[in-house]
């Protein structure tokens, strides 16, 4: 326990923006036999959003599960801030101040929203950090606070991503992993999940996502990661990717720059 | 919540008060015998419910501890040379330890499993525990053991015992509140929410059951011990008895599972009932009858317990007589206007 600690201010101390964040080289990891991701490499700077695109299958919620801990790689090197990630368990990692919200439904459903939301700090040993940490969120995310009593499975789909991400803010993380923030959900909905992801970026808070909605994700990003096959297929500006003509017509269903997106 | 405080207050400092006049009040010995025995239970009872109405894993084998608490209390007393009187009761601590001890390696194995095979496992150890005292030789086998028996006159007997089992229960309630109030709390909730969920958020889940686990044995063995040492006699078929895992279970969901009170209230009707029935017209076991009878209508009216049924009924009533509920969409609504707000 006494690992996972943040005691405050992973957000915003420390480095100054463009920082190298995160440092993923050669990765190689799977499940059972085969390997999913096949070497990848990239890297996050601090107050990046990076979204991560690619078809059904290449890597992309493998690759996320093995930044969080959750599969260990077989090769290459995951740092943050210079801090070797591979071999800690996902609380060594979640005490290093990376966050991820897994893809959807993964709340609490019997337990209340307070319950699930404090759920994301259950490692600060601090009740006074923790009412504070707390009342910043409800601050930001009155939902929060107004259904506080309820049972997180009462509320809608889009309420419920809130209250995910609410908890996410909880051990106040330097970098948040968000695997398909927008999934199932309809398009004012998303709109909604989407500017509190911006929100939580302007607040000095790194996102790195993944994102079925490869259009929708890649105009929320300041950098975006194309992923075929378990390999880096390209890299580059959230619109250099989406005017890239060849992926265009691939991954985002072609003539990219003229549709307007969610 | 902050309406609602001053009640629960004042209702924890009612319950207290009248635990500590009862006997001064009701000094018949039938009925303080009765209090005794329904202490007992609401220890147990509320024990139990720490672990397994805030994790989930119903367990039906903790008369395991309560009877390990019985024995060791008793086998300490006899071999430790201890005299009849208030020096036996520095072993219900003891008796307590022993449980907590014996829960390590029976819940390491029983909660390897899960729900309903973890049930099952519970239970054998009752059985085997049980099969053990016949037949093991320090036990006494079937003929069991006698604690030294303290020559109070009958009132002062019952007071004497009346009043430890009730420091004991103050202390297990204290516990569970805390538990409940606890990160530690949360973890089990979130284990019983839905324990892989848990496990992703870095939850060390084996670890929370069986510290819970362990906690939940200490009080059943130190009520296993004031109980053994209140009958004067112990037998393996009364300290690991089935009834006993079916009763504080069946308790705990009669009050209200998981909640604090519940337990409590469960035991004091379900014990109480059981005691009178049994005095009133004998050991027939004919209150199992009602038992049947009165779980019969809670599983069909009140299928979440007493408690958090009538908790739902005041919040529905309240906010019927009170100010309005907010439309539904309107929550909504309102978080989505101030991220929107927020964001500029």
């Amino acid at each position: 326990m006494t690992t996972s600690e943040p005691a405050s201010g992973n957000g915003n101390g420390g480095a100054a923006p463009g920082e190298l964040l995160l440092k993923v080289e050669g990765v190689t990891a799977g499940y059972g036999g085969g390997d999913i991701l096949k070497g990848v490499s990239f890297t996050v700077a601090r107050n990046e959003i990076m979204c991560i695109v690619g078809p059904n299958g290449s890597g992309k919620s493998t690759l996320l599960s093995t930044i969080s801990g959750i599969l260990r790689p077989r090769t290459g090197e995951i740092a943050f801030l210079g801090d070797s990630l591979v071999g800690l368990a996902p609380r060594q990692i979640l005490g290093k101040g990376v966050v991820l919200v897994p893809q959807a439904h993964s709340l609490f459903a019997e337990m209340t929203v307070r319950e699930n939301v404090e759920m994301g700090a259950y490692t600060v040993r601090d009740p006074a950090l923790v009412r504070r940490r707390r009342d910043e969120i409800e601050e930001m995310f009155p939902l929060v606070r107004e259904r506080a009593a309820d049972k997180a499975g009462s509320l809608s789909g889009g309420q419920q991503r809130l209250v995910e991400l609410a908890r996410s803010l909880m051990l106040d993380p330097s970098l948040i992993v968000l695997d398909e923030p927008s999934i199932g959900l309809d398009p004012p909905t998303r709109r909604t999940v989407f500017q509190m992801v911006r929100l939580m970026n302007e607040q000095g808070r790194t996102i790195l996502l993944v994102e079925q909605n490869a259009r929708a994700g890649l105009k929320l990003s300041t950098r975006g990661l194309v992923l075929e096959n378990g390999r880096v297929r390209l890299t580059g500006t959230g619109r250099e990717i989406l005017e890239h003509p060849e992926i265009g017509s691939l991954y985002l269903g072609g003539a990219v720059s003229s549709t307007p997106a969610g | 919540m902050s309406a609602r405080a001053p009640v629960r207050a004042l209702l924890v400092v009612l319950g207290i008060v009248i635990l500590g006049v009862f006997p001064l009040v009701f000094s018949n010995p039938t009925t303080t015998s009765i209090a005794f025995f329904t202490v007992v239970f609401m220890v147990c009872a509320s024990a139990w419910n720490m672990f397994a109405g805030s994790s989930g894993y119903i367990a039906l084998g903790h008369a395991v501890y309560f009877g390990c608490g019985a024995y060791a209390l008793t086998l300490l007393a006899n071999h430790l040379g201890f005299a009849a009187g208030w020096g036996v009761f520095a072993l219900v601590p003891v008796a307590g330890i022993v449980a907590g001890l014996i829960a390590i390696p029976t819940g390491l194995i029983a909660l390897r499993a899960r729900r309903h095979t973890f049930v099952v496992i519970t239970i054998a150890f009752m059985f085997i525990f049980q099969l053990a005292a016949f037949n093991l030789g320090f036990t006494g086998g079937s003929s069991g053991l006698q604690p030294p028996t303290p020559l109070w006159s009958v009132k002062t007997y019952n007071d004497n015992f009346y009043y430890v089992i009730a420091l004991v229960l103050l202390a297990t309630v204290a516990l569970s509140w805390l538990v409940r109030r606890s990160r530690f709390g949360l973890q089990l909730l979130a284990i019983r929410d839905d324990e892989e969920r848990a496990r992703g958020l870095g939850v060390r889940v084996g670890r929370v059951k069986l510290t819970a686990f362990i906690l939940s044995a200490i009080p059943v063995g130190m009520a296993g011990g004031v109980y053994a040492y209140f009958l004067g006699q112990i037998f393996p078929q009364f300290a690991f008895d089935p009834l006993f895992d079916l009763s504080i279970a069946l308790m705990a969901f009669l009050g209200g599972l998981g909640t604090v009170a519940g337990p409590l209230l469960g035991a004091l009707v379900l014990e109480s009932l059981q005691q009178y029935f049994t005095v009133q017209y004998g050991a027939s076991q004919a209150y199992l009858i009602i038992y049947g009878a009165l779980f019969l209508v809670v599983v069909l009216l009140l299928p979440r317990g007493v408690i958090p049924s009538v908790e739902e009924l005041i919040s529905r009533w309240r906010s019927r007589s009170g100010a309005p509920e907010p439309e539904p969409g309107e929550t909504g609504r309102t978080g989505g206007g101030v991220v929107e707000a927020g964001a500029r």
